[in-house]
């Protein structure tokens, strides 16, 4: 309940800001109309816009229809925000989605064996490369990517979702034909990369600390084996502060791809974004503020529950 | 037929320039159904024999020589695993700290029923009654409902129980505990070795149990083996080694653990310990620095007067009153100490003594009551001259010497902090030569000063923290657990140490210790503490002789029986100096 409370506080700052963003950077009705609007009309179109209410009043309308999902009209596209942002998330989930699943797949695993076998050379390979992925800007690795993959094996395409196919009335995929597979696979590891090397590496400072705990100690004093020792005991130990760390950088995958979306020309909500602030179309950017901040209060909400699933202390304590 | 025989081992870890040996040359024996205990001080390599055993020595430890068997099988040159199946099935451990030993996200039930299951092809109906079966006989109440619980719902005790269950819930022949009691109360303590006595008989199981505690190997042990630097000094049925110590180590230690049943004036020095360090100089209080300034006036009556004193600690915060939850800590808790007296306040865990000294020195604000200092009343001073003058007077040593001095700064600099905070000396010259002086006293060398804390051993931590907290020239001192983090031999050396310091400083003491044996040493009037009340006062042997309070009976009962250190032999053939008896 005290977390609901929070989350709401957090996104009604997040309106007020968003709101500041759209009523005060310069006079809307100049980035609405042309030169030759007279005073009257321009005076008119503020009337009916409701410009002339007092503040408070019009951030209650703006928080009423943002509820509803309504972000106003974009000022270069002439179309309502929503559809447009209807027609971008697809594309963003999706590659969102992808690269989170290539980070914990791929790093998960790592950062358990680099845990277990700390002095074998395998171990020190992987934190050689991570320390390459945690240092290398992500355009820097979306360009080399697209130079090798691309350019020179021309294995995989360099920009674009490929084909995609529409399901329901406004989600589009790219998981169910072979190009839109080819197309997700250099942007999500280069969106991804930074994340698993992160989960890798916090998996295995967090597998080393609790191999030297008591419990592990006397779990293999009972004589069980180390797949259980390892995976039920050790792992599950392991989880709390991975999942908040993963929550966190699952949400900056999806707000920051931006950068990925930019080098490979992927048409998902960053792209569109950037091309906002490029035209100080200020109805997006205050939609994407919000919609941003929005999706790390869920995140971090359902990272609070699963805590609770996880640590049966944690149960007890809020009992 | 002995169970486990342990011919001449060697356990060894090689480092980068040479290999460090650990254990040397160790030989045992255990017969079915007996307890062989394992005593001796940190770093003699007792741990290390039971990790041997089981099979579980830390990286890159390895045993260099020598044969384990198990019933006339060998096992240390099984396979891994082997070793493993071994491990549970037929040699089970307890470890020391059970709220450490059992994984917090575990059920008891899935930590039982997985160990059963590896070891005896049982299903998981019959692994989990065998299970109920198994928390009933170790005493846990109503099993069948706690067997679903979390570690964390259970008390330090019950957990210690719960470790044995599953230390057993293969039946293997041979159990090894790590020091199975040293993280628990004495009246817990009391429990579980009556616990794991009966076990053995029961079961006619052979317990190896290491401590370092002579008190619990008088109390279970029908064998023991006492080991000095990896080596084993005497071997021997309890009563023989205990009563009739042959070897210099063995009759150092016996000599140094504090006794409970009469008073002496100083600890015997062991001098079988390399860090005893240069013996101190008296100090004469008129002409040193350390008696400067400590023309105090005579307090009215006692020097410290607490009156109702209490504490309460919200659990749980809500806007809503009855929501709330309190713990009291320190429940109108009255007591005076005077002048240049030592005052012990011993209790267990959670008694409040703790809160009491932190209290006094007003790093808690006390919900309710007075203390009275020297005629000032403290909970009231809100002047931050005045405090700072008060806490001048009174400092404390703490009970854990690793993690109450700070790691990066130089001996030097940590003593002489209070010296320059309270403005005590006039130049940086004057600092440095009281702080030689304070380090020279407390027997750690003028050469201490430059080294860092992690330089010394808990001993000599110990003595920083004594030499730091003297360096405000206090006329106060509180003492919290401050030797029980240490070995015997090393605890009779700060024990002394402290005693000499009030006598030439004239200090008055507060000395907080769960130890009996220790605060009857060190007292001169004792407080015993139980949920945060306190349960009587007297004069240390009125209250050793003649306890009044059901709860002091029931303390004084629990204390492991110390009969068998018979000290009459030790006064002839003892070490350096053992007391005439009064």
């Amino acid at each position: 309940m005290r977390r609901l409370l929070q989350a709401m506080i957090v996104m009604l700052v997040v309106a007020l800001l968003a709101f500041t963003l759209f009523r005060f950077v310069g006079d809307p009705i100049n980035q609405m109309v042309g030169i030759e609007t007279s005073i009257e009309e321009r005076e008119a179109l503020r009337e009916r816009l409701g410009l002339n209410d007092p503040i408070p009043v019009q951030f209650a309308r703006f928080i009423q229809s943002a509820v509803q999902f309504d972000f106003g009209t974009s000022y270069q596209f002439r179309q309502p925000v929503s559809d447009l942002f209807l027609k971008r998330i697809p594309a963003t989930l999706e590659l969102s989605f992808a690269s989170a699943v290539f980070a914990l797949v791929v790093g998960i695993p790592m950062g358990i064996y680099a845990g277990l076998n700390r002095e074998s050379w395998v171990s020190k390979v992987f934190l050689s490369v991570s320390l390459v992925g945690i240092s290398l800007p992500t355009f820097f690795i979306g360009i080399l990517l697209i130079f090798f993959f691309s350019v020179n094996l021309q294995w995989l395409p360099s920009f674009g979702r490929g084909e995609v196919v529409e399901i329901g009335s406004w989600w589009t995929t790219g998981f169910l034909t072979a190009s839109g597979l080819k197309a997700l696979i250099l942007p999500s590891i280069t969106l991804g990369l930074y994340q698993m090397t992160l989960i890798m590496r916090l998996i295995r400072a967090e597998m080393l600390e609790v191999i030297r705990t008591d419990y592990i100690k006397f779990a293999r004093a009972r004589g069980l084996p180390d797949r259980l020792v390892h995976f039920r005991h050790a792992l599950k130990n392991t989880l709390v502060p991975v999942i908040t760390i993963t929550g966190l950088q699952l949400g900056a995958i999806i707000a920051f791809a931006t950068i990925t979306e930019t080098v490979f020309q992927w048409p998902g909500m960053g792209l569109m974004f950037l091309q906002a602030v490029q035209n100080v179309d200020i109805p997006i950017m205050s939609a994407y503020l919000l919609l941003t901040a929005f999706l790390f209060v869920s995140i971090n909400f359902v990272v609070d529950i699963l805590y609770f699933l996880i640590d049966p202390r944690l149960r007890i304590e809020r009992a | 037929m002995s169970v486990l025989r342990i011919h001449d081992l060697k356990v060894e870890f090689p480092g980068r320039k040479s290999t460090f040996v650990a254990v040397h040359g160790v030989t045992l024996e255990v017969e079915a159904g007996k307890i062989l205990g394992v005593v001796g001080e940190s770093g003699a390599g007792k741990s290390t024999v039971g990790n041997a055993v089981i099979g579980l020595l830390q990286e890159p430890g390895r045993i260099g020589e020598g044969e384990v068997f198990l019933h006339g099988q060998r096992i240390d040159n099984l396979p891994d695993k082997q070793k493993r199946l071994l491990r549970g099935r037929r040699i089970g451990m307890i470890f020391q700290d059970p709220l450490t030993s059992l994984d917090p996200l575990q059920t008891i039930e899935s930590q039982l029923t997985e160990t059963i299951r590896i070891h005896l092809k049982l299903s998981a109906s019959e692994a989990s009654a065998r299970a109920i079966e198994l928390l009933d006989a170790v005493g846990i109440p109503d099993p069948d409902i706690r067997i679903k619980q979390y570690p964390h719902q259970f008390s330090g005790g019950m957990r210690q129980r719960v470790v044995i269950a599953l230390a057993l819930c293969a039946e293997p022949e041979v159990v090894i505990a790590d020091e199975p009691t040293t993280a628990l109360d004495v009246s817990i303590q009391a429990q579980i070795l009556e616990l794991m006595k009966k076990l053995c008989a029961d079961r006619n199981v052979s317990m190896v149990v290491i401590t370092h505690d002579m008190g619990v190997i008088a109390d279970i042990t029908d064998h023991v083996a006492v080991m000095y630097r990896g080596k084993l000094v005497e071997y021997g049925e309890t009563d023989q080694v205990l009563g009739r110590p042959q070897h210099p180590y063995t009759q150092s230690l016996i000599s140094a653990v504090p006794r409970p049943d009469i008073r002496v004036e100083r600890f015997p020095m062991v001098d079988y310990i390399e860090e005893a360090g240069t013996p101190t100089k008296h100090i004469d209080i008129a002409t040193h620095w350390l008696g400067k300034a400590r023309a105090y006036d005579k307090p009215e009556g006692a020097l410290v007067k607490i009156r109702d004193l209490s504490m309460r600690f919200v659990t749980r915060a809500s806007i809503v009153p009855s929501k709330r939850r309190f713990l009291d800590a320190v429940k109108n808790v009255s007591f005076d100490i005077h002048e240049g007296e030592t005052f012990g306040l011993v209790g267990e865990s959670g008694s409040g003594k703790s809160t009491i000294a932190r209290l006094i020195t007003g790093l808690f604000h006390p919900t309710g009551g007075s203390i009275d200092f020297a005629g000032t009343e403290l909970t009231s001073l809100t002047d931050r001259r005045q405090v700072l003058a008060m806490r001048r007077q009174m400092q404390m040593i703490f009970q854990d010497p690793y993690s109450s001095l700070n790691a990066r700064m130089r001996v030097r600099s940590i003593i002489a902090e209070p010296i320059k905070f309270h403005r005590l000396a006039a130049s940086n010259t004057e600092v440095r030569q009281i702080v030689d002086d304070l380090l020279d006293h407390v027997g750690l060398g003028i050469a201490a000063g430059d080294k860092f804390p992690h330089e010394f051993s808990g001993g000599q931590r110990q003595r920083i923290s004594i030499a730091r907290a003297l360096a405000t020239r206090p006329r106060f001192l509180i003492c919290d657990e401050p030797t029980s983090a240490l070995d015997v031999s090393i605890q009779a050396q700060i024990l002394n140490l402290l005693k000499d310091l009030q006598e030439e400083l004239g200090l008055t003491m507060l000395f907080i210790s769960h130890d009996l044996a220790v605060i009857r040493q060190m007292c001169n009037r004792i407080g015993v503490m139980r949920h945060g009340e306190l349960c009587e006062v007297a004069d240390c042997d009125a209250l050793f002789d003649n306890p009044q309070h059901p709860y002091t009976k029931q303390l004084l009962e629990l204390m492991p029986s110390m009969e068998l250190l018979s000290r009459a032999n030790l006064q002839e053939s003892g070490p350096t100096g053992a007391p005439p008896a009064p």
